[in-house]
């Protein structure tokens, strides 16, 4: 079974404009989007930046609230029990957030910052308490002694290290990873992604990773979806996806992706402008008159892409 | 080689820690030409962001030693009315950090005009207008006319992050820093993004510096890359010779983490251990050392120096003639080895 399956969810904000900043209009940054994740598998999340990804994932934290739509998490329906379900939701979900700097406090020393989850959750001695953060930073890869700093005494990366070890320290059962390994270098993006394969394993873990590297998209997850513009235009297993991507979107994504061969460059360049200049002649077969995309239709049984109504 | 634009002299930035100043970039010495692209790669703490706010002039509480000359001008220590001057004409700078590095109090087109008339004080309220939408829509924001109106925390992550790199090109700067520019960004508005460095480099014959964790965008943008270690620089080549034939054991090591294309699902490739903290660096002896445990002692240099193996090839320490992977190479898992 399903732990977390998301049904038309819907989020939209307001935006305000004018003088006055009164209300003009909203943006629909989640529009009708729908997925599970079944247990101990990781779901990859990738898209254009203002698709809606972050929206999604602070949703179903319950950060934001749903515009319409339904979050069924564990068999509990997120929407209308939130009050009742809260105390084991904020224990069972757990985020690592995209700015490592604005989500940790800047005012409190490392050891309360991981520490934090576990005085809500847990009652544990000094002692223990110390251990168990001793523990997490090892696992994370940051020695003993950044317990007693403060965050701005790390660099970027050994900070986002911190919201991992933080996350992780309740044994949630699911984790949403909002670009969880953007901020560090390639050798601790390593070690940091085989950690969460390994508690995955060990615990059974859920992941929603949320990220733009598609290299890691690919390394890590069992699905994936693609968002544009608050909405779906594709999902498939990481192969379907990767060997066989139907819609224009994803085409383009993939083509965008980076390559390692210096020598390659001019190559990649043209293939890229080509691919770019075919989007923008066949946008119209594939969005419909507001720009947004249509509904998923399948391809094979786990394959779905948001293809125009044929004839 | 273009002319030189940036001459760093054994430049030396330390913060207090405890007691004492520790260096987290410790004798640097780089010249950064017109016309170049040149990342800067390198482990998470390495000092890529120190060395990049010493060029800015952007340390408040660091101790700066060394020389740093911009266009034969010593900026090492220049009074901050100077810096300035600078950074508001000549030096752009995208920060990693980029949801502090805005106002969260006023809106976005504000913030871009202020830079706009750093430069030129004249300028109408109606053409910053046009310039700043202007600006807007060249990073790729989809409707510039809203944004204008917007504050920072009704952008998204990656919207943001374009905002702070319009302010930092708004006055085509002829250097410009970008610490981690399109960590933030999807791949497409990432392309688009380095297509308008490339620009600036091009019309402008600015010198960039790229900071970046992402090899793939180092192979696509830099001319030169420099790797550092440990607050040092310990190889710096063209990037082809870099990538191709890479010679210092940290540059090997990295080039080998990256995820394979192929999608395979095995285990990626870590180097063991952790960076030291600032005040525990080893600073005798090759910094190194320590990473690769299985290499003879002998091996290092009692005081290493950045060797020009080839023209334009640097390599810190001997211990590259020697280096090899472990004979049977342990996968090192995170779990509580080190
Ligand atoms: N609090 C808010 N008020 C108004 N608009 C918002 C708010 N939060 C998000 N938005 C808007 O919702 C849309 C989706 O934002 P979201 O942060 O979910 O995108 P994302 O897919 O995570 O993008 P990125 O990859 O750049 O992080 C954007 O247009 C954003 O400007
Ligand atoms: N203001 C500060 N006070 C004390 N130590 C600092 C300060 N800023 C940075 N450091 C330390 O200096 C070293 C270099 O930090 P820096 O931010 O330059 O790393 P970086 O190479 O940019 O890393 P990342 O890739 O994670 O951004 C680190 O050990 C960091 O903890
Ligand atoms: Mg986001
Ligand atoms: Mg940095």
């Amino acid at each position: 079974m399903a732990l977390i399956e998301v049904e038309d969810l819907k989020v939209y904000f307001p935006i305000r404009g004018g003088i006055f900043r009164t209300i003009q209009e909203y943006v629909r940054a989640v529009d009708g989007v729908s997925f599970s994740i079944e247990k101990g598998q990781t779901y990859g999340l990738v898209g254009e930046s203002g698709s809606g990804k972050t929206t999604i994932g602070r949703t179903i934290i319950g950060l934001n609230k749903m515009t319409s739509g339904k979050i069924t998490f564990d068999s509990i329906s997120l929407g209308e029990d939130r009050r009742r379900s809260r105390l084991n939701i904020q224990k069972d979900i757990q985020m690592i957030f995209q700015d490592p700097y604005s989500s940790l406090n800047p005012k409190k020393r490392v050891i309360d910052i991981i520490a934090e989850p576990l005085r809500n959750f847990e009652k544990l001695s000094t002692q223990e308490e110390k251990s168990r953060v001793q523990n997490l930073l090892d696992i994370v890869g940051l020695s003993p002694e950044a317990m007693y700093k403060y965050p701005h005494e790390f660099s970027g990366g050994q900070r986002q290290r911190i919201g991992i070890a933080r996350a992780i320290a309740l044994n949630p059962k699911l984790i949403i990873a909002d670009e969880p390994v953007s901020a560090l270098d390639v050798s601790v993006q390593a070690q940091v992604l085989n950690f969460m394969q390994d508690i995955q394993k060990e615990l059974n873990l859920t992941y929603l990773l949320i990220s733009h590297d598609l290299g890691i998209i690919r390394h890590m997850s069992d699905y994936i979806g693609i968002m544009y513009k608050g909405r779906y235009v594709e999902q498939g297993t990481a192969d379907e996806i990767f060997t066989n991507p139907q819609h224009i979107y994803t085409k383009r994504l993939l083509s965008a992706i980076p390559d390692i061969d210096p020598r390659q460059r001019e190559v990649i360049f043209e293939k890229r402008l080509k691919v770019r200049d075919e989007f923008v002649k066949l946008s119209k077969n594939y969005f419909d008159e507001n720009g947004l995309a249509f509904p998923l239709k399948p391809i094979s049984k786990t394959h779905f892409a948001a293809l125009p109504e044929r004839g | 080689m273009d002319e030189e634009l940036v001459k760093i002299k054994q430049l030396k930035t330390s913060f207090r820690v405890l007691d004492d100043y520790y260096a987290a970039v410790d004798d640097v010495t780089l010249t950064i030409y017109k016309n170049e692209v040149l990342a800067i790669v390198g482990e998470s703490g390495s000092g890529k962001s120190a060395l990049a706010f010493s060029i800015m002039g952007l340390h408040n509480r660091a101790k700066i030693e060394g020389e740093i000359y911009y266009r034969g001008e010593n900026i090492a220590n220049a009074s901050p009315g100077r810096w300035n001057k600078l950074r508001g004409r000549e030096m752009g700078m995208i920060f990693q950090d980029s949801l502090s590095a805005l106002n969260p109090l006023m809106i976005i087109g504000t913030q871009i005009e202020e830079t706009l008339l750093l430069h030129n004080p004249k300028i109408s309220a109606r053409e910053r207008k046009i310039r700043v939408i202007d600006l807007l829509m060249k990073v790729g924001i989809p409707r510039p006319e809203k944004t204008y109106y917007q504050y920072p925390h009704e952008l998204s992550g990656g919207m943001r992050q374009r905002v702070i790199i319009a302010i930092a090109i708004a006055n085509q700067p002829q250097l410009l820093i970008a610490d981690e520019p399109t960590t933030a960004l999807d791949v497409t508005i990432q392309a688009q993004i380095l297509d308008l460095l490339r620009q600036l480099k091009n019309e402008m014959r600015a010198a960039i510096v790229l900071i970046t964790h992402d090899l793939g965008i180092v192979a696509e943008m830099a001319d030169r890359v420099a790797v550092m270690y440990a607050g040092q620089i310990v190889e710096i080549a063209d990037v082809y010779t870099l990538i191709e034939n890479p010679l210092h054991p940290y540059t090997k090591m990295l080039l080998k983490s990256v995820p394979s294309s192929s999608g395979a699902k095995s285990r990626l490739h870590v180097i063991q251990g952790v960076v030291p903290a600032l005040h525990k660096l080893p600073r005798e002896g090759c910094r190194f050392r320590g990473r690769i445990p299985w290499m003879d002692a002998s091996v290092h240099e009692s005081n290493p120096m950045l060797h020009e193996v080839r023209p334009g090839h640097y390599v810190r320490c001997t211990c590259y003639q020697y280096f090899h992977f472990p004979d049977k190479y342990k996968e090192e898992s995170s779990h509580g080895t080190h």
